[in-house]
């Protein structure tokens, strides 16, 4: 019991249960089947989360080497204009090959940026903070650029699919995210990617040493965050069947980095956990709708969350446990208790 | 951290050929990355001279000054935070909650002068209460000022969330004020003020106790606590010395638009930490001067300036102008930091 209790997830995990509860009393559909797949606001806060898991767990990789990627947002609102640029292109939107090439070339505009910011960082030598900066700043410049500063509207079946559409009566959404994570946890944690990266975010002058390629390394992180952050972008816009290159994505970089570090990872490299990120990732989610669920007003909105962060990182912080419940342990009632 | 010159001082005997060629000037290697920041200044506005009319013009720089006030005071207040190793993201909020409590408080009939300490008095005590959160819990600086930011953007939000105009007469009195220079050259007192906090801040990094505990808990925190230094105190210190900072940029923001509005100062924090690096303050902590950071701002505004300049730049053009330059800016002092060493 007490190693449950010392895990650092429990704590979040517990704080998301109790506002997953509170949905569920405030819904009138937590879960249910309707037109042979699942729906209610569960399925809504998991599709919901899908972009900033997918953001998130990029972020993960990047913050495991030790770097910081702030240019997630703008390469979500490059990749959604790039995709929504190309179907509107198209004479007929509802094409499956069309959209396909269009989710394609913006995926790979996302990796370019990945390999940027990767190179930046990796090969020039600069602060990953600022190296990213450049791009968060004039990313979105792009984006505003491709789309001529217009919202381009699409009315395409198999794009707004990517967000809305559902197989196997789960949303393709929550699905593609699924598939990224289970891919990632596969190759970080059953090769030995996981170990190199956290070699190199320990130490990226003694991986080298040891013979790591640590630039390599670092840059593929990037790259992979890139393509992740493209992904969502594509989510994102396939939500609301348009391109909005000014908000897609805006201010996600601090959800994201909000999200990996109520998972545990700490934010100086070198360990990292995907699991404790989607969790991180659901509850920012579960978040947002509780404060809509329960009444807040949109003002206000902030605050309960400024609330709520707190409470989580106090939650986990070891000194505060100490501090704070320090005084009320009983040592010697647990020593009788244990053994059982 | 300091230079090793390997050279032997030899002043007698076969030295001297050898010690010509080696007696190059080369500067404290702790100075480079200002210097090489200075240099590539220099290099930008002599472009921005040489490519537009009236850049040469002095009230260029001087305006430089008056645009980027509210950005160095809280740039300032930022070196001190980055430099003992830590971050802080609540800047912006800070900022926005001041000017839209100052417009609140002033339009209720406040006499100004209850509400500009008490307006200075709550940014530090944000700054107190993060710096505290981040000692005492050992909650990641990076996470404790975010939750900052939600807690200060949220209570602007909750106060107003529209833009609240400043009646009062002494704010008034201050926007219009104009201090002349020399002939066509005027500033306003927010340049002043924010130029006396920079004095007063490299002072007080450079030269008293403080300043030195600040550099030795960036450079290793455990260190400075065998050492007997006061860990908890000077960490405190600096993060309620980054909030005051930021209440005072937001009262100079007050003053410069005589209003007060919620989303006021939004994304300074970046600003403000791009500045910081760009004028050669490790994120990593331990190194760093109140000096560089005025660069990296002088620097960050000049790339503006040279946008008005161009002037027909729509917003999608600026963005990738600003980044661009940015860019190249920071390339090349990698590069001048690099050969240097």
């Amino acid at each position: 019991m007490t190693n449950i209790l010392k895990n650092r997830l429990f704590w979040p995990s517990l704080i998301l249960v109790v506002m997953l509860a509170v949905n569920a009393f405030t819904s009138n559909q937590f879960i249910t089947i309707q037109d042979g797949h699942l729906f209610g606001s569960l399925i809504d806060i998991l599709r919901g989360s899908a972009p900033l898991i997918l953001v998130a767990l990029g972020m993960t990789l990047v913050i495991a080497t030790g770097g910081i990627d702030l240019s997630v947002g703008s390469v979500m609102a490059i990749s959604g204009a790039v995709a929504c640029l190309l179907i509107s292109d198209l004479p007929n939107q509802n094409s499956l090959g069309g959209v396909f090439i269009a989710i394609g070339a913006a995926i790979l505009v996302s990796l370019v940026a990945g390999l940027w910011n990767g190179s930046l960082v990796a090969l020039v030598g600069i602060q990953p903070i600022i190296a990213t900066l450049i791009l968060m700043v004039a990313g979105r410049g792009l984006a505003q650029l491709f789309t001529e500063g217009q919202i381009i509207n699409v009315q395409s079946g198999p794009y707004s699919a990517l967000a809305s559409g559902f197989f196997l009566t789960l949303p393709i959404a929550l699905l593609i995210a699924a598939a990224a994570v289970g891919l990632t946890v596969l190759l970080t944690r059953r090769t030995a990617l996981g170990l190199l990266l956290e070699s190199v975010g320990g130490s990226p002058t003694a991986s080298r040493l040891a013979g790591i390629g640590a630039r390599r390394i670092t840059i593929m992180t990037y790259v992979v965050a890139g393509g992740f952050a493209g992904l969502a972008g594509l989510i994102a816009s396939a939500d609301i069947k348009s391109a909005d290159s000014i908000s897609a994505g805006n201010l996600i970089e601090l959800d994201a980095i909000l999200a990996v570090v109520i998972g545990g990872t700490a934010l100086i490299g070198g360990r990292f956990s995907i699991i404790g990120t989607v969790l991180g990732a659901v509850i920012i989610q579960t978040l947002r709708v509780t404060v809509v669920a329960i009444g807040i007003p949109a003002e206000a909105n902030l605050l309960f969350k400024s609330v709520v962060v707190v409470a989580l990182c106090l939650s986990q912080s070891p000194d505060f446990r100490a501090k704070v419940f320090g005084r009320f342990k009983r040592p010697a009632v647990q020593k009788v208790g244990a053994p059982a | 951290m300091t230079t090793t010159d390997m050279t032997p001082v030899t002043k007698d005997g076969g030295g001297p050929l050898l010690n010509k060629r080696r007696r190059v000037y080369k500067p404290n290697s702790r100075y480079i990355p200002i210097l090489a920041t200075l240099f590539l200044l220099i290099v930008m506005y002599s472009s921005g001279v040489a490519n537009y009319r009236n850049f040469e013009d002095p009230s260029v720089i001087v305006n430089l000054f008056r645009d980027n006030a509210v950005l160095l005071v809280v740039a300032v207040g930022m070196t001190f935070v980055i430099i003992t190793g830590g971050i802080d993201l609540s800047v912006g909020a800070v900022i926005s909650l001041t000017t839209i409590l100052t417009a609140t408080l002033l339009k209720a009939e406040w006499p100004p002068l209850v509400v500009l300490p008490a307006v200075l008095l709550l940014g530090a005590l944000i700054g107190a209460g993060q710096g505290a959160v981040i000692h005492y819990f050992k909650v990641e600086p990076f996470i404790a000022t975010l939750a900052g930011l939600f807690l200060a953007r949220g209570a602007a939000l909750t106060i107003n969330d529209e833009s609240v105009p400043i009646r009062d007469d002494m704010w008034r009195e201050m926007s219009d004020f104009r201090i002349v220079l020399a002939d066509g050259v005027v500033t306003k007192p927010i340049a002043i003020v924010a130029v006396l906090t920079v004095v007063v801040a490299a002072a007080v990094l450079a030269w008293t106790r403080f300043g030195r505990n600040v550099y030795a808990i960036g450079g290793n925190a455990d260190s400075a606590l065998l050492m007997g230094l006061p860990v908890g105190r000077t960490k405190i210190a600096v993060y309620t010395l980054s909030g005051f900072c930021a209440a005072l940029g937001g009262v100079l923001f007050s003053i410069n638009s005589t209003s007060g509005w919620a989303l006021q100062g939004n994304g300074m924090e970046l600003d403000a930490i791009a500045a910081c690096v760009i004028g050669g303050v490790l994120l990593t902590g331990g190194s760093g001067f109140v000096w560089g950071t005025v660069l990296g701002v002088l620097v960050t505004g000049l790339i503006r300036t040279i946008i008005n300049f161009q002037g027909d730049l729509n917003a999608a053009w600026a963005r990738i102008i600003i980044g661009v330059l940015l860019f190249v800016f920071i390339v090349m002092q990698r590069l001048v930091t690099r050969k240097a060493k």
